[in-house]
C-alpha cells in the first residue's frame, strides 16, 4: 500500500513537477522554502487544486488520471488549513459534527470522545469559533478533520498562523494525534524543527521540483542535499530507553551502534525516543578520552568529508545503522589528518542532546 | 383617518406586488449573484452593468421599453400571442415583470457582496469534510450570507413599494388590478382629495418604517457578538 503521486501543474510562471511514491503509513513532511510548491502539492492531492496532467493513486483506488477525477468531497480526506477556518456560523460541536455526519461512519462516532479528549477541547464544545484563541481553534479544526474518519490526513502548516507559545502548546497534541493514527499523514512545513520532531518521511521541494524523498534521518544527513549544510544541521537517531542511572538522574538510550546517556529521568522504560544531535555539538578525537566531562563517546567510521567554507567542514560519521554529522574546523581536520574510512571517536555532551 | 375601499384595494395590490416581486427576485437573483460572485469570465462586467442600469435609468425609460416589448406587437407580447396567451401590458403579471427588472440591482448587489465576502475557504473546508456542491451551498453559503439575504429582501421589497414610473407606463391605473398606492396617492392629489392622500401616504410611511425597523432590529440581534 502506498500513494502514487504524479503531477505537472502550471500556474502562471510557476511550474510544479512531482513524481514520487509516498508511504501509506506514518508522517510524511512536505518540506521546503516558501514558494516551493508545498501547498500546491497538498491541494492537488486533496483535489482542491485541479490540474489536467496528473495521476494519483491511493492504495488500490485511483483518485485522478487523464480521464478520471474524484471530487474532493468524495475523497475521504481530513484537511487542516494554515489558518483555523472554522465555520463561523456553527458552534464547536456542530463544526465537528459537520464532517462526521457526512462520513456516515459509526466508527468515527465511537472514536470522537477519544479525539476530543486527546485534543483537550471538551470544555469548548458549546462555544462559537470567535470565542476561542487561535490555538484552540486549530485544535478544533484538527478534531473536525479527524472526526470525519478520513483515510488520509493532510495538514498545511497548521502551526504557521500561531505564536511561538501557542505553537509549543499544540505540538504535543499533534505528536499524540500522529502516534494514535493508523492513516498516512501529509504535513506541509517550512520549519526544520517541526519536521525533526514529527515526521518519519520527507519530500524535499524547491522551486516546484522534488529534490529528494526518503526518511527524515537519511535526508537530514545526506551531504549532497542542502539540509546537511544549514546552520542547524543535525542527525536524527531513533533510540530505545534501555536503563536508568538513578543516582545521577541519567537515562541510557540504546541505538544501532551505541548508547547515549541523557539527563532526562522521566522517560518510561522501553519507550522509543527520537534524539536530535546538532552537527556543531559533535567533536572528534582520535583516541578515546579518559579525563573528560563528556559522557557520550562513540566509536565511528568517517564516511565522508565535505568542506563547507574556508574554515569549516562537515563530516558524515557511521556506526551501525546510525549516521552522525559533525561540523569541525578545517584546521582540526588538518591537524588530526582525518580521511575517509578512518576510525575515530565522536564526542557529544549529554546536555546538548535534544529529545 | 379612514381609508376608502379603493385605497384599501390599492394598498393590497401594492403589498401583493412587492411580496411576489421580492420572492421572484430572490429566486432569480440568488443564482445570478452567486454566478457573478464566483465567475472568472472576463466579460462579466457587461452583465453587471446591465443589472445596474435601473439604478441610473429614469423608471419611465425602463417602463417605456417594457411596455413596447410586452405589448401585443412587441417581441415578448408577440411571442405570447403566438402561444395563445394574452399580452402582459396592463396586467398584474406585467407589473411583476416590470418590478423584477426595476428592483433587480437592489437584490443582486447585496447578495453578490455577501457571497464574495464568504470567500473560497469555508467552501473548501466543507468539500474536504464530504459536502457536495449543493450541500455546501445550502449549509455554508446560505447561512453565512444571511445578513445579505435580509438586506436584499428589504431593499427589493421597499423599492417595489415606492415604484411609480414603471407601473404608470406598463400597468396603467386599473383599480383592483394594477393601481398601486403611489399612483392612487397621485390621483388623490390631482383631484385635491387631500384627506384621502394623507391616509394612504401616512399608512405607507408607517408600514415602511415598521418593516425596516423590524428587519434591522433582527439583523442587529443576529450580528451581536460577531467579531
Amino acid at each position: 500500500m502506498s500513494i502514487d503521486v504524479r503531477f505537472n501543474i502550471q500556474r502562471g510562471d510557476f511550474n510544479l513537477v512531482v513524481d514520487t511514491v509516498i508511504p501509506n503509513r506514518g508522517v510524511t513532511a512536505i518540506f521546503g522554502p516558501s514558494g516551493s510548491g508545498k501547498t500546491t502539492l497538498l491541494r492537488a492531492i486533496s483535489g482542491l487544486e485541479q490540474c489536467e496532467d496528473g495521476y494519483l493513486k491511493v492504495g488500490e483506488t485511483v483518485w485522478q488520471d487523464n480521464s478520471w477525477f474524484v471530487p474532493t468531497y468524495k475523497r475521504k480526506i481530513g484537511y487542516v488549513f494554515q489558518e483555523p477556518s472554522l465555520f463561523t456560523h456553527l458552534n464547536v460541536q456542530n463544526n465537528i459534527n459537520y464532517g462526521m455526519t457526512r462520513a456516515k461512519c459509526r466508527n468515527s462516532v465511537s472514536k470522537l470522545p477519544h479525539t476530543i479528549e486527546l485534543l483537550q477541547i471538551s470544555h469548548l464544545l458549546q462555544r462559537m469559533p470567535w470565542q476561542l484563541s487561535g490555538g484552540e481553534q486549530q485544535r478544533v479544526a484538527i478534531a473536525r478533520a479527524l472526526a470525519a474518519d478520513p483515510t488520509m490526513l493532510l495538514l498545511d502548516e497548521p502551526l504557521a498562523a500561531l505564536g511561538d507559545e501557542q505553537k509549543a502548546a499544540i505540538l504535543p497534541f499533534l505528536e499524540s494525534v500522529y502516534k494514535t493514527l493508523a492513516i498516512p499523514v501529509l504535513y506541509v512545513s517550512h520549519s526544520r524543527e517541526e519536521v525533526a520532531c514529527l515526521a518519519d518521511h520527507l519530500l524535499l521541494l524547491d522551486h516546484g521540483r522534488l529534490h529528494a524523498a526518503g526518511t527524515v534521518k537519511d535526508i537530514f544527513t545526506d551531504i549532497d542535499l542542502p539540509l546537511a549544510h544549514q546552520t542547524g544541521a543535525e542527525s536524527i537517531i531513533e533510540a530505545t530507553v534501555a536503563g536508568y542511572n538513578t543516582h545521577f538522574g541519567l537515562v541510557q538510550l540504546e541505538f544501532s551502534g551505541g548508547t547515549f546517556s541523557v539527563a532526562s529521568a522521566s522517560l518510561p522504560a522501553h519507550s522509543n525516543v527520537r534524539i536530535q544531535v546538532l552537527a556543531r555539538d559533535v567533536s572528534i578525537t582520535l583516541e578515546r578520552q579518559k579525563n573528560t566531562s563528556i559522557l557520550n563517546i562513540i566509536a565511528v567510521t568517517i564516511d565522508r568529508i565535505e568542506p563547507e567554507t574556508n574554515a569549516q567542514m562537515i563530516l558524515r560519521l557511521v556506526t551501525g545503522n546510525t549516521v552522525l554529522l559533525s561540523r569541525i574546523s578545517c584546521k582540526s581536520a588538518y591537524d588530526l589528518d582525518l580521511k575517509k574510512g578512518d576510525k575515530v571517536y565522536a564526542q557529544i555532551k549529554s546536555a546538548s542532546l535534544l529529545i | 383617518m379612514i381609508l376608502s375601499d379603493q385605497n384599501f384595494t390599492a394598498l393590497f395590490v401594492t403589498l401583493k406586488l412587492a411580496s411576489i416581486s421580492t420572492i421572484v427576485l430572490l429566486i432569480l437573483g440568488t443564482p445570478l449573484a452567486w454566478w457573478l460572485a464566483r465567475s472568472q469570465w472576463r466579460f462579466k462586467y457587461i452583465i453587471e452593468a446591465i443589472i445596474a442600469l435601473p439604478l441610473i435609468l429614469p423608471p419611465t425609460v425602463l417602463g417605456f421599453y417594457l411596455l413596447i416589448s410586452l405589448g401585443p406587437n412587441g417581441p415578448l407580447g408577440g411571442l405570447l400571442k403566438m402561444l395563445g396567451a394574452a399580452p402582459l401590458a396592463f396586467t398584474f403579471t406585467g407589473l411583476v415583470i416590470g418590478s423584477v427588472f426595476y428592483s433587480m440591482p437592489f437584490v443582486v448587489q447585496p447578495l453578490q457582496t455577501a457571497f464574495s465576502g464568504i470567500g473560497q475557504r469555508p467552501l473548501e473546508v466543507a468539500a474536504t469534510l464530504g459536502a457536495s456542491r449543493l450541500d455546501r451551498f445550502v449549509t455554508i453559503v446560505l447561512p453565512m450570507a444571511r445578513p445579505g439575504f435580509i438586506t436584499a429582501s428589504v431593499l427589493g421589497f421597499a423599492h417595489t413599494l415606492g415604484e411609480f414610473g414603471v407601473v404608470l407606463m406598463i400597468g396603467g391605473n386599473i383599480p383592483g388590478t394594477t393601481q398601486v398606492v403611489s399612483i392612487a396617492i397621485y390621483d388623490h392629489v390631482e383631484a385635491l382629495e387631500y384627506s384621502q392622500a394623507h391616509g394612504l401616504a401616512g399608512t405607507l410611511l408607517i408600514l415602511s418604517f415598521m418593516l425596516l425597523m423590524i428587519v434591522y432590529g433582527a439583523n442587529r440581534r443576529y450580528a451581536v457578538g460577531q467579531p
